[in-house]
């Protein structure tokens, strides 16, 4: 087991200084060579944590591969800060254990720093900074040269606000700034709370961007806490749905859409005033109907038997249909399916 | 320290040197502020101006004794000069007492009635009341105040006697208009020790809790940055632009009212880093643990307040009584103050101010290090 830990630590050490030299051609087999033993970078084993009043982490354990991208996906106030923020190391876990790196934070901070970056979930950097003063500022912590700046503003695409103030960036710049703070590093773990919260969609786009070309450039892992479903879907290749400091359920978005028996939803709004909840009872699936709303949805497995058998239903009992819409499930259908509320409630 | 941690202070002190210098207020307030201080009350106590009191005559004339020629209204036009005023009814005298070693000084007297007068008094607008008894004249006035004490005597002098009081030629009076016991001398050193204080305290306190407050300390020491380099560059630019602050005073007060550091150079320079190593330790305990600007408000004021009042800044603390003196003379600001002011004007060296360098140096170091102790970065 030590071997085995050693082995794949090497490849690490091997494989990150090969990335400084640009040299990144005779590392490729190596990498190859040690990927099936590859151990976790950050482990989470039961940890729990309690603020005066509120349970807020209760037993969680993950463990995250190097180069996996993960979600922490739950609504607000599920515990998705309080637990990235006590792998940050800026919590103490009441019980239990993190590791990052195979290292406990006790007494390997400086080393731990160095292999992490991080983006808080709303940092504030100096406002009469300029962007370019402020990574370099970040880059003299790291010991990194003004060359890596300029690849920083390169790759968050900032150049032409490299002379601007903090204060005149707009919301989705100042997040991409953030990201730009915490990949200087090349850190081998990304740690981001929320990193698109409050932004507009053309903006999260833009940083979706930044975090789908650093996938496929390196071998970062990245721990992501989001309430949008949509962000856990286009970045991460597994899915931790959090709710009340607890996970409930966790896979691939293949996985966790195709684990319910019922993962297609059709929706539907009757012309009809007269009906009620009662009335689809003796459907082959589920039915959840609104009588105030007219609107209701059937939850089924196969589209091409079950829809015509909802259709037919609809003109036995005389419903007149006034809108009828068909999907895939979506992780929200998912999260309501277990728990009765929204992501974004 | 080797050369890459040389090299993170320097950036974080260069950073924290541009986000001061680009704060337009910063100038104003550092170097403008004090100056314009100094340049007004430098002016408002250093000039002789013509000192000019107003005295309340309560006539009894109308309570039927009916005495038109009374002792008091003979003085009055004997050395008055009658103005009858826009409403006619009451009558106004102006006493003047020529005097060029002390200044002149302008004594207006007017009728009033007793409530009229009271009021004027307890406003400040009146400092003497003067009314007539059996032939004799009587003055009220409150005797804790030296200023209507000093009308009293003059005006008693002058009725009395028949006489001026302090005659121009006198010449027992010397005025001493020396460099270093003019009033000017006593405020800059004060001027400059409070800018020292209320620079640090607010510059490194606020600089602190801001930082604390938008999560940026945080942000920062979730990298291999050095705790001390942050605080150490942030206490090297404060002091620094302290020194800016302090030499641009001097030079402005050098230039106008003449000020000479008539002792030690290199001393004034230890007791101005003492000064400042005080204040940045004290700075740094205070701000160690919140992170509300409006906490941080409240504490700074409740160190810097009453230093502010009994430090000697403007006037001197030897008017407190006796017993909270040997106090008033351990605070750091006092001795900050104390300390320059006894070499620019009494021409003291190392050996004079070495005990508040000790001191000074020492509250720095222990309050530094208590606040480093319990200094919550996240």
């Amino acid at each position: 087991m030590i071997e085995h830990f050693n082995y794949s630590y090497a490849y690490y050490e091997y494989y990150y200084t090969n990335k400084y030299l640009g040299n990144g051609v005779s590392s490729q087999t190596l990498i190859r060579s040690f990927t099936m033993e590859q151990n976790p970078v950050v482990e989470v084993k039961n940890v729990h944590k309690s603020f005066k009043s509120v349970h807020a982490v209760k037993g969680v354990n993950l463990s995250i591969l190097p180069g996996h991208f993960i979600a922490l996906l739950g609504p607000n106030g599920a515990g998705k800060t309080t637990l990235v923020e006590m792998i940050e190391g800026i919590q103490k876990p009441d019980r239990g254990e993190i590791l990052l790196l195979g290292k406990k934070w006790s007494g390997n901070e400086e080393e731990i720093h160095r292999n992490i970056g991080i983006s808080l979930q709303e940092t504030r950097f100096v406002d009469k900074l300029t962007v370019g003063e402020t990574l370099k500022l970040f880059a003299s912590f790291y010991r990194l040269n003004n060359s890596r700046v300029t690849e920083i503003i390169e790759l968050i695409e900032l150049e032409e606000k490299r002379k601007a103030y903090v204060q005149n960036l707009s919301g989705g710049q100042r997040q991409r700034l953030a990201l730009g703070i915490a990949l200087l590093n090349k850190p081998r773990i990304l740690l981001l709370d929320e990193p698109t919260t409050g932004l507009d969609p053309n903006a999260r786009r833009e940083v979706w961007a930044i975090l789908k070309k650093l996938k496929e450039e390196s071998k970062t892992s990245m721990i992501l806490t989001t309430h949008y479903m949509e962000e856990a879907e286009q970045l991460c290749d597994y899915i931790i749905i959090i709710d009340k400091g607890r996970i409930i359920r966790e896979g691939t978005l293949d996985q966790l859409l195709n684990h319910e028996i019922n993962h297609k939803t059709i929706e539907f709004t009757l012309e009809t005033t007269t009906a009620t909840a009662e009335l689809f009872i003796p459907c082959n699936f589920e039915i959840k109907y609104d009588d105030l709303s007219g609107k209701g949805s059937a939850y089924i497995n196969n589209m091409e038997t079950e829809l015509p058998e909802l259709l037919s239903y609809f003109r036995k009992k005389d419903l007149t249909l006034k809108n009828l819409e068909c999907r895939k499930n979506t992780l929200d259908d998912l999260f309501t399916s277990l728990t009765g509320r929204h992501l974004n409630e | 320290m080797n050369r890459f941690s040389q090299y993170q202070l320097f950036q974080l002190t260069l950073a924290y040197f541009k986000e001061i210098v680009r704060e337009p207020g910063v100038l104003f307030w550092g170097i403008i502020f004090p100056i314009l201080m100094s340049l007004g009350l430098g002016i408002a106590f250093t000039k002789k101006a013509d000192t000019e009191r107003n005295i309340a005559v309560v006539s009894v004339q109308d309570e039927g004794t009916a005495e038109t020629n009374s002792g008091l209204s003979r003085a009055l036009s004997r050395f008055g000069e009658k103005n009858i005023s826009d409403e006619g009814d009451f009558a106004e005298y102006k006493i003047s007492i020529p005097n060029e070693k002390l200044g002149n000084t302008i004594f207006l007297l007017q009728e009033m009635t007793w409530d009229e007068a009271m009021t004027g008094l307890k406003r400040g607008s009146v400092n003497l009341i003067i009314t007539e008894q059996d032939h004799h004249i009587l003055y009220h006035f409150d005797p804790a105040n030296p200023d209507a004490q000093l009308s009293y005597l003059k005006l008693s002098y002058l009725f009395d006697k028949d006489t001026l009081p302090l005659s121009n030629t006198s010449e027992y009076i010397a005025p001493l208009e020396v460099q270093g016991t003019r009033y000017i001398d006593f405020l800059i050193p004060g001027l400059i020790a409070m800018g020292i204080m209320m620079s640090t305290m607010w510059g490194i306190s606020y600089g602190i809790i801001e930082k604390r407050s938008k999560k940026l300390l945080r942000r920062m020491v979730a990298t291999p940055m050095k705790k001390s380099n942050f605080l150490i560059g942030m206490i090297t630019v404060r002091i620094g632009m302290n020194f800016i602050e302090s030499v641009l005073l001097f030079l402005f007060a050098w230039w106008v009212f003449d000020i000479q550091i008539q002792g030690s150079i290199p001393a004034v320079i230890a007791i101005f880093i003492a000064g400042n190593v005080a204040f940045a330790g004290i700075a740094i305990f205070i701000s160690s643990r919140t992170a509300k600007t409006e906490i941080g408000n409240g504490l700074i004021n409740v160190v810097v307040f009453p230093m502010m009042l009994l430090s000697g800044i403007f006037f001197s603390y030897h008017n407190f009584p006796e017993s909270v003196i040997p106090y008033i003379q351990k605070m750091p600001l006092t001795m900050v103050a104390d300390g320059i002011r006894s070499i620019f004007i009494e021409g003291a060296g190392f050996a004079q101010v070495s005990v508040p360098l000790i001191v000074l140096t020492s509250i720095g170091v222990v309050f530094f290090t208590a606040g480093l102790k319990m200094f919550k970065w996240y």
